[in-house]
């Protein structure tokens, strides 16, 4: 049984860091992007943001004002048991993000869509997103904090079998083009693709494969593996960089997800997790043991998972 | 590469120190800096609400910014992160601000287009500054010195509200505008398009189009 008051302090901790500590994998994409960029104000854009991230770290406070929509993704394996059960872990999932806003403190960004109340503590109807994922082994619960930037660099389209690839291609560069304009989608970033599903599942799909993937990572298909990497250098080459000045670094990496859709369909979502690559995971284990870590690592075999029982690799016999 | 111009500028600067400015200088910002968004504007310009400082004798620096920020229980602040947030929505409220304001420097993020610039900033001897990143929200957070003071947080909450700071070598921020009206986003996009037909070949456009679809990749669709 994990305790809900130890659910509760992890989660702010996590609240804490993600505001505040630039994960390494992106701090070494957009290193490695500094060092290759030639444009004249998009090389001095990218060392700014690197000061940014330190100073951030050394005075403990948040690396962005835009402190963005705080959401929780929580993954469970199978055999996790929450004290006073799923209705409490929410209830301490929204109370550390109110404790948070006031703590680090972040912006209280949540208001209602028409009368524009703001409870100053991010949280309301529907907010903070709370997602569910499940592992088929394991007594422990993992807690992934992102604090997604909110306004531009995310559009749908539903595409048609016959669009293929060259339509895909379009579709992205013109994302790309739309959001990167003065720079509105905070580039260089992560670039999450969602291809398939239905229209929610593509765009839920996409916002994972930007927030909950890490720079490097590839699709265990390798033939999409190999378009991430194309994509990734076509995103690149459009001459676009940091703020939409002329540079050569706009996607530090691109992760594509896929989900079965409609036969005649091919819905495509694009999404782009800012400068500030928020996220933040700790692993809650039954017998009390916290380990922190930023690798959300949510796309597991099970989680991409194609038939319809789930049999492990080489264990499908007894 | 000796790498963009570095400034210091007053937060109420003579109007002769803003036209030598050029675009793409950096900017670090010393004196009063106000933060005013559409609960402001609309309390101000619509409401007829007084504005509870002098301006532009104070501040003819409008900072268009949400700070990540708290007010504790004894009435002092804490201000952590600063970041703007994008102009292009105030467009509707700014050229009657500047004219009760005086504003002269309009800080915020993306810019505006080279038509506000022309319209009704150089007439007001006002230019653009744009943050950098975005954003680079715990750099200009250490150049916050202290808080003045927070106006109308009751009536429009923490993020609407009129934060008063005092800026000390507060920056980076790039100079977007100048006062011949010329804009330095634009003149990046305009490079940019040269180079963009070739990224694009081969790739073809939507079977199924959608209502408003340019095919013109010069033009802004937000």
């Amino acid at each position: 049984m994990i305790p809900i008051q130890l659910i509760k302090e992890t989660a702010e901790a996590l609240m804490d860091k993600a505001a505040i500590e630039i994960p390494q994998d992106y701090l070494d994409g957009l290193q490695a992007a500094a060092e290759t960029e030639d444009g004249d104000l998009s090389s001095f854009v990218l060392k700014a943001m690197l000061e940014n991230y330190q100073a951030a770290k050394e005075d403990r406070r948040a690396m962005c004002g835009d402190t963005g929509v705080p959401r929780w993704f929580v993954k469970l394996g199978n055999e996790a048991r929450i004290e006073g059960g799923m209705i409490a872990l929410e209830s301490a999932l929204r109370r550390a993000t109110a404790n948070s806003t006031k703590g680090v403190p972040l912006r209280p960004n949540r208001v209602h869509p028409l009368w524009r109340t703001d409870h100053n503590n991010n949280v309301g109807i529907g907010a903070p997103e709370i997602e569910y994922g499940f592992e088929p082994e394991g007594e422990w619960v993992d807690l992934i904090a992102v604090h997604k930037g909110g306004l531009f660099g995310t559009d749908y389209r539903m595409l048609f079998p016959s669009d293929g690839i060259q339509g895909i291609k379009r579709f992205y560069l013109d994302s790309l083009m739309a959001f990167g304009k003065r720079g509105l989608a905070c580039q260089p970033a992560i670039i999450g693709i969602g291809l398939g599903g239905s229209k929610d599942i593509c765009m839920t799909l996409g916002k994972r494969a930007s927030t909950l993937r890490v720079v490097g990572s590839r699709n265990s298909d390798p033939r999409i593996a190999d378009l991430e990497d194309e994509f990734k250098e076509l995103g690149n080459s459009i001459g676009m960089g940091a703020m939409g000045f002329v540079g050569r670094n706009m996607v530090i990496d691109c992760n594509i997800e896929v989900g079965y859709c409609h036969t005649g369909g091919m819905p495509m979502s694009v999404h782009a997790f800012c400068l500030s690559s928020r996220r933040a995971v700790a692993r809650i284990h039954a017998d009390g043991r916290v380990s922190y870590r930023t690798n959300p690592d949510w796309f597991t075999d099970y989680q991409r998972r194609e038939t319809i029982d789930w049999e492990p690799v080489g264990d499908a016999t007894e | 590469m000796s790498g963009p111009r570095e400034v210091r500028l007053s937060t109420t600067p003579p109007r002769e120190v803003v036209g030598n400015l050029r675009l793409g200088d950096i900017v670090y910002l010393d004196g009063l800096m106000y933060t005013a968004r559409e609960g402001v504007y609309r309390r101000a310009l619509v409401d007829r609400a007084n504005i509870p400082m002098d301006l532009p004798s104070e501040s003819a620096a409008n900072f268009h910014c949400s700070p990540a920020a708290r007010i504790n229980a004894d009435g002092s602040f804490d201000m952590g992160a600063v970041t703007a947030t994008a102009s292009f929505r105030f467009s509707e409220w700014l050229p009657e601000w500047m004219a009760k304001t005086g504003a002269r420097l309009i800080v915020g993020k993306g810019g505006m287009s080279s038509k506000d610039y022309r319209d009704y900033f150089v007439p007001n001897g006002a230019i653009y500054l744009s943050t950098v990143g975005y954003g680079t929200g715990a750099l200009l957070g250490r150049g916050v010195e202290n808080v003045e003071a927070v106006h109308w947080s009751e009536e429009l909450g923490l993020a609407q509200a009129m934060w008063v700071i005092r800026c000390s070598r507060m920056g980076p921020f790039i100079v977007a505008s100048d006062l011949n009206g010329d804009c330095l986003f634009e003149r990046e996009n305009a490079r940019i398009a040269e180079n963009v037909a070739r990224v694009y070949e081969g790739t073809k456009p939507a079977v199924l189009k959608r209502y408003g679809e340019t095919d013109d990749r010069a033009d802004e669709v937000i």
